[in-house]
């Protein structure tokens, strides 16, 4: 046989009005109207969804794990970024 | 870039400390090609083993059990899509495991390789291959390998309903007519030791014959042996039977109040080895049905992949 395989696609269900678009899985289809509809009979059979994003996989950038440690440094020492860093007196109240 | 040993070191500290290993972190070989073995063989057994049951889907004996089934044996394509996904995600295409599949150089579960003989044996799989599979199935939702254990925990959130059907449906039967009864007696005197054997080889105590389950267990791939997970099933399973009103085909079965669980005859190891290397009642007819679909099939993956092109260029020629 030398049809090539079919593309693969990332699947992304909203669960419910009101929750972003989670990534659920993957699937091959020929096209993205298949890759919805695929996505509909396999991800979506008990009623887990109310919307699906499908994106080739082969679109997403990602950052490397390689360069984990360095790319999410920046974040590590800024511990002033969270409330909990700052001390107030307890009878200051809603702070 | 950091050294091999620096690389091990960091993928034995997320092991060790229970984190999970992602697609693209570092991973030593062995392991990738142990996943891919493992994953790849319980897809497998998930598409070959929507055979035994769609056996009846045809002759089911009402329009409720009818759609059950039909719906079970969805589920189970479905379990074959995430495994082989998951699979994907370590490097290795759908068409080769496929073609490793139909080659006969990868492995499908012994179990399917037994037929189903009568309406008794569709209930029996549901309560008994699907709950032994169950059995094994909860702990790899606790895998080392994250897109594996996140497909475990779809699968066995579907897996309930598929024991729950078949317990029901032997239910039905067991307290239908005397001759219903004793369709589904038969059904486990059938299946109950190719139930015990889904566990594999012994791998604990004096019995041990070599095998993965120490090496898979230091790499958190495994969480408990092969008999701790017979002899849970086992557990879980009797007291059902009892309710069901069968009798386990073992003389020899019995509560033992000192190990606090049911002592039970062994399934014949020496039956699961040439099941497993082709002797079984149906290995050659199941196979030859895989490659028909798969070869019948092609016309319609060919022909979709033709429309898609054609779309595609369609659009491009509008844009320009
Ligand atoms: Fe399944
Ligand atoms: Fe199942």
């Amino acid at each position: 046989m030398t049809s090539a395989e079919w593309p693969l696609w990332e699947v992304f269900v909203r669960a419910r009005r009101g929750l972003s678009h989670l990534h659920v899985g993957s699937l091959h289809a020929p096209d993205a109207a298949m890759a919805v509809r695929n996505a509909r009979d396999v991800y979506t059979r008990r009623g887990e969804g109310v919307s699906i994003w499908v994106v080739p996989s082969d679109q997403i950038t990602a950052s490397s794990p390689d360069e984990k440690d360095a790319f999410f440094d920046p974040a590590g020492d800024k511990v002033y970024r969270h409330p909990t860093f700052y001390e107030v007196p307890a009878e200051a109240k809603h702070l | 870039m950091a050294g091999t040993d620096e690389r091990e070191a960091a993928f034995y500290a997320i092991v060790d400390s229970d984190g999970r290993i992602e697609p693209r972190d570092d991973m030593p070989e062995a392991y990738r090609k142990t996943l891919i073995r493992q994953i790849a063989q319980h897809a497998h057994s998930e598409i070959i083993g929507m055979q035994p049951e769609g056996n009846w889907i045809s002759r089911a004996p009402s329009l409720r059990r009818k759609a059950i089934l039909l719906a079970k044996v969805q589920d189970e394509a479905g379990h074959g899509l995430y495994l082989y996904a998951a699979a994907e995600t370590l490097g290795v295409s759908r068409d080769q495991l496929l073609e490793l599949l139909h080659t006969r150089r990868q492995k499908y579960s012994s179990i399917f390789n037994y037929p189903t003989l009568t309406w008794a044996d569709v209930g029996a799989i549901g309560w008994l291959v699907d709950g032994a599979a169950i059995t094994n199935q909860v702990p790899l939702t606790r895998c080392s390998y994250g897109p594996y254990a996140r497909a475990m925990v779809r699968i066995c959130k579907e897996e309930s309903f598929h024991q729950r059907q078949g317990f029901e449906s032997l239910l039905t039967l067991t307290r239908g007519s005397a001759a219903q009864k004793a369709m589904a007696q038969d059904a486990l005197d059938r299946w109950w030791y190719p139930s015990l054997a889904m566990f594999g080889p012994p791998d604990t105590g004096e019995q041990v014959s070599g095998g993965h389950t120490e090496q898979s267990m230091r790499w958190g791939i495994k969480r408990f042996s092969n008999d701790e997970l017979r002899q849970r099933f086992v557990d879980m399973t009797v007291p059902q039977s009892e309710v069901l009103g069968l009798t386990i085909p073992d003389p020899d079965l019995r509560w033992n109040d000192e190990r606090g669980h049911y002592d039970f005859t062994a399934p014949d190891y020496d039956e699961l080895f040439r099941v497993i290397k082709g002797d079984g009642p149906c290995n050659a007819q199941r196979l030859a049905h895989r490659v028909a679909a798969h070869t019948e099939g092609a016309w319609v993956r060919e022909a979709a992949a033709a429309y898609a092109a054609k779309q595609r260029a369609k659009t491009q020629t509008e844009a320009a």
